[in-house]
């Protein structure tokens, strides 16, 4: 059996977070009421005719830049053809033979070498509208999200797994939402993807046939339907069959692409050059200015947390995975230095809460200062880090104050000398045998006498200064 | 005593300033035209009578404003351009119930100037034809022999001015629809450049080559109405920044043609002229060489791949422009279809006229898989050929001259069945909508054996308006002054 690599590329749709719609003045809040959010424009009322948001082309050519891609001095926009209840004009404005900018790259780490993925091309769009189809045969039509602004961002062929393709996903999803100009949400459908998949027996240079796989609303199905798409592909070839160019249909439920339309019936979209807009050209005074407002992107982000803050690579995965974290982090270790430690903590216990309450850092009931004071009672030994870790969901629920809660709550560690000197003194009162047994060589039960000391002082004696003590009266 | 309906836009205007003249009383009047003159033309599709006279005598309440131009003036639209509260049919079938609920940026500036809309006007179905025989609902006829068609698409507009039904009324012109109906009818008509007035609220036939102008009885008054409709519009981004000038005052600027230079270009003064256009047109040119004018023979040469080139690209655009008349969402839907795409097809099928349809189809055609290259691609490049060739003539000259139809006013239903005849009507003001510059139609005079009206073109450069008018202005004091036509003042 011959080994077969796969190769996909794949079709990015990214909602921009605009304010207004891509070639109105129509609002694009999600969740208002059917059909609100629509004027003339939108709604395709004869007459009516699409202004460019400007905003939507900075983000475009924000993004662009991002991947370090061409940014046309002119481009185009063209109507694609078709008709569909929820596509008002009965075409989607969109570019085709002169796109907003080409031939970038993403260059992402992946099981921890770096990987380039090309860029073919990105474009600007606007939405279609939402069917809803109810009950007695009846379909209606929401036009809220028609003509809200997409950028369609196209790869080259140059991924070779469903690991891959996450991979590339979650980049190009970071890069969106350190840009800030998409949610990058897959499941409210402001971040969609479509995938074409081939597969071809390794070393061969030419491509096999390719199918286009629609409806992978996750992560998690879009590494199984092009898990189930790879191996059926290579399932047919094994058996002799040929791989048919269609679109398929990812189906939840089942785990398998589906076929929906063949070549034949593919759609002509018939696309030409709309005259209702003038070509876009991009000053160079704009270009210069957001190039010049671009913030840090994930992978320098990433390369400078290695550097300056000495972490492991999976620490800098996690903390730059957002920049709310990588902001956060920050933000501690400029109040508390120590990075590795501030690091630890973060991804240790408050990823676990910020997961539980299924919130972002920024929204973090605790503030970067209120951490780093925390972390300074452990430094200081006020508390010991058994503590700190004990009362931290609690302080991080409530954003609470570390060193009056400690205070408060009396969990200050004891570092009254003659205090602890009495407690260890009790101690090995109480336990003749085992310090005798010490004195003849048993340092293990060291262990013992610290845990015992610990008990009597509900965990809160200086453990440095017990074990100091329980040398000297211990002998040895 | 002058009656009111053949009053000028400028004695009009002055008068209802000076309220010698009701506003209500220019408006009775006006209505009272129309009420004469409907059954023999059948130019206007719906009528505003009570909400017209509600707002004249609003008007006159409150008096006269001298910062609006059109105070009190009553006009007329075409029914391609959106009116609020109004309805705006396109003289179509599928728009039969369609009542926009926006006006028109072309017909919101008329309102502001303090214009007010009496009716909208027939037209072919959404702008397609050359005769208004399209039209889904109305006949009109030829003020001047109600035997023949009007012109069009405008036709209807075109009729109305010429009859006096209210001294101006809007067009627009994708490939001569307002300045061939005005030469058939006897009226002063103008194709602004592409981008002097917002396309906003103009329902989209050719978007590329679409413009809104005025019919008007004299240069003086289109002047006047073009003042008011033309620049800048936000909600259009083919509209242009370029300022507006002045002009009334330009018209003022000379009294003869001296140093003009009027290109004459050979494609449209050779063969196949009616011998009526021929001798009223060249007596013209005369009129103009004794204003000073100089005469310079000039060439467009690509003229002849202009009319395929020109209906190659609005056909297209009209296949894209018209998808959204699908019955979902306003206009006729066939109910009798419960399945999307047959109901498509069915509301499609009898909601759009023949030649609507046809143009349709080619414009898919011409816009498939395989055929773009061979039509769209190549219809794109004569265009910029053509548009070279009026741009290389314009340097050596001031302004273009030419006939504005090769024929007189053809017979009704003469050229329904044939296509391709009735196309070539457009010959002559076709390819300048390619080119997007500007075109003033002016009667030229009588055929003296038709006795039908006979149109004169002028051409000029890029937002060339003022000299166009100029010129017109001058010239139409030389040519014969026409009569109100006889086909309604009987």
């Amino acid at each position: 059996m011959p080994d077969y690599e796969a190769v996909i590329g794949l079709e990015v749709h990214a909602q921009l977070k605009t304010r207004s719609k891509l070639f109105c003045a129509c609002s694009t809040v999600f969740g208002e009421e059917p059909n609100r959010n629509t004027c003339p424009v939108c709604a395709g009322m004869p007459g009516a005719l699409p202004v460019v948001n400007k905003k939507a082309v900075e983000y475009g050519v924000k993004l662009s830049q991002a991947l370090d891609c061409q940014v046309n001095d002119r481009s185009v926009f063209a109507r694609k053809n078709y008709f569909y209840p929820d596509l008002p004009k009965g075409y989607q404005i969109s570019q085709y033979e002169h796109p907003l900018a080409e031939e970038g790259q993403l260059e992402m780490p992946v099981n921890g070498s770096m990987r380039q993925v090309r860029i073919v091309r990105i474009h600007m769009e606007d939405d279609a509208g939402k069917s809803i189809h109810g009950a007695e045969n009846t379909s209606y039509v929401d036009l809220n999200r028609t003509g809200v602004p997409l950028l369609e961002i196209v790869s080259g062929p140059d991924i070779f797994s469903p690991d891959e393709a996450v991979a590339y996903l979650k980049s190009l999803r970071n890069i969106l939402i350190y840009l800030d100009i998409c949610r990058g949400n897959m499941q409210e459908g402001n971040f969609r993807c479509d995938a074409n998949v081939s597969v071809r027996p390794r070393g061969r240079p030419e491509y096999g046939t390719r199918t286009e796989v629609k409806n992978m609303n996750s992560f998690r199905f879009v590494h199984k339907a092009l898990t189930y798409e790879i191996n059926r592909q290579i399932e047919l070839l094994e058996d002799g069959e040929q791989v048919v160019q269609e679109t398929r249909l990812f189906d939840e439920s089942s785990g398998q692409t589906k076929s929906m339309r063949g070549k034949e019936e593919a759609h002509d979209y018939r696309y030409f050059p709309d005259p209702d807009l003038v070509p876009l050209s991009i000053s160079v005074r704009d270009r210069e200015e957001w190039s010049r407002e671009l913030p840090e992107l994930p992978l320098s982000k990433w390369r400078r947390f290695l550097r300056d803050y000495a972490l492991p690579e999976e620490a800098a995965d996690i903390l730059t995975g957002e920049k709310d974290m990588a902001d956060y982090f920050e933000r501690v270790v400029a109040c508390f230095g120590e990075p590795q430690t501030v690091g630890n903590w973060m991804i240790s216990e408050m990823l676990r809460e910020l997961n539980e309450g299924n919130i972002s850092a920024s929204e973090s009931p605790l503030a970067p200062e209120q951490l780093a004071e925390l972390l300074r009672l452990i430094q200081q030994e006020k508390i010991s880090s058994k503590i700190a870790k004990q009362i931290f969901p609690e302080i991080f629920a409530r954003g609470l104050d570390p060193e009056t809660y400690v205070e408060e709550k009396g969990y200050l560690q004891i570092t009254d000398e003659s205090r602890l000197q009495e407690v260890v003194r009790e101690v090995i009162a109480e336990n003749p045998d085992e310090a005798a047994s010490y004195k003849q060589g048993k340092k293990k039960l060291m262990s013992f006498f610290m845990g015992q000391v610990m008990k009597k002082t509900q965990g809160q004696a200086n453990p440095k200064l017990v074990d100091q003590l329980l040398r000297s009266e211990l002998g040895g | 005593m002058t009656a009111i309906y053949q009053m000028s836009l400028t004695e009009m205007s002055h008068r209802l300033q000076s309220r010698e003249l009701g506003v209500e009383q220019a408006v009775s009047a006006c209505l009272e035209r129309m009420e004469a003159t409907e059954p023999d033309i059948g130019c206007l599709l719906h009528l505003e009578r009570e909400t017209a006279l509600q707002r004249a005598r609003e008007m006159d309440a409150a008096g006269p404003d001298p910062e609006q131009p059109l105070w009190g003036v009553p006009v007329v639209i075409k029914d391609v351009l959106a009116t609020k509260d109004v309805p705006t049919t396109c003289g179509s079938r599928m728009l039969e119930s369609f009542v926009p609920f926006y006006d028109a940026e072309a017909v919101d500036r008329l309102k502001r100037a303090g214009a007010i809309i009496l009716a909208k006007s027939n037209m072919d179905e959404f702008a397609m034809g050359s005769s208004t025989e399209n039209s889904a609902f109305a006949l009109t006829r030829n003020p001047w022999d109600t035997e023949r068609v009007p012109g069009g698409s405008s036709g209807g507009s075109a009729a109305s001015t010429a009859a006096g039904q209210t001294p101006l009324s809007l067009g627009t012109d994708t490939g001569g629809s307002i300045r061939q109906p005005a030469a058939f009818c006897g009226c002063v008509g103008i194709k602004p450049t592409y981008g002097r007035v917002s396309r906003f609220g103009l329902v989209a036939y050719g978007s590329s080559l679409d413009q809104a102008g005025p019919f008007a009885r004299s240069v003086e008054d289109a002047a006047r109405v073009l003042q008011v409709i033309a620049g800048k519009d936000a909600k259009d981004s083919t509209s242009s920044p370029e300022p507006v000038p002045d002009y009334i005052a330009a018209l003022a600027e000379r009294d003869d043609l001296k140093g003009i230079r009027l290109g004459l270009p050979e494609e449209y003064w050779g063969e196949g002229l009616e011998s009526d256009v021929d001798g009223v047109c060249r007596s013209a040119l005369h009129k103009a060489q004794e204003l000073g004018a100089e005469l310079v023979p000039v060439s467009l040469p690509h003229s002849p791949y202009a009319i395929a080139a020109y209906y190659i690209i609005v056909m297209a655009e009209a296949s894209s422009n018209l998808a959204r008349y699908d019955g979902v969402r306003y206009g006729y839907r066939d109910t009798s279809e419960k399945e999307l795409t047959r109901m498509y097809f069915a509301t499609r099928s009898k909601g759009f006229g023949r030649e609507v349809q046809r143009r349709i189809v080619l414009g898919t055609y011409v816009l498939s898989a395989g055929y773009y290259d061979a039509y769209y691609k190549k219809a794109a490049q004569v265009r910029r050929l053509v548009r070279e060739d009026y741009q290389r003539a314009l340097q050596d000259c001031d302004l273009l001259l030419a006939p504005a139809a090769p024929g007189v006013p053809f017979r009704l239903g003469e050229k329904v069945e044939d296509p391709l005849q009735m196309y070539l009507t457009d010959i002559f003001t076709n390819p300048l909508n390619l080119t997007g510059l500007p075109g003033l139609s002016l009667p030229a005079g009588l055929g003296p054996e038709t006795g039908l009206p006979i149109g004169l073109q002028l051409f000029g450069p890029s937002f060339g308006e003022e000299k166009l008018l100029q010129v017109a202005y001058v010239l139409e004091g030389a040519l014969p002054d026409l009569p109100f036509p006889r086909g309604v003042d009987k």
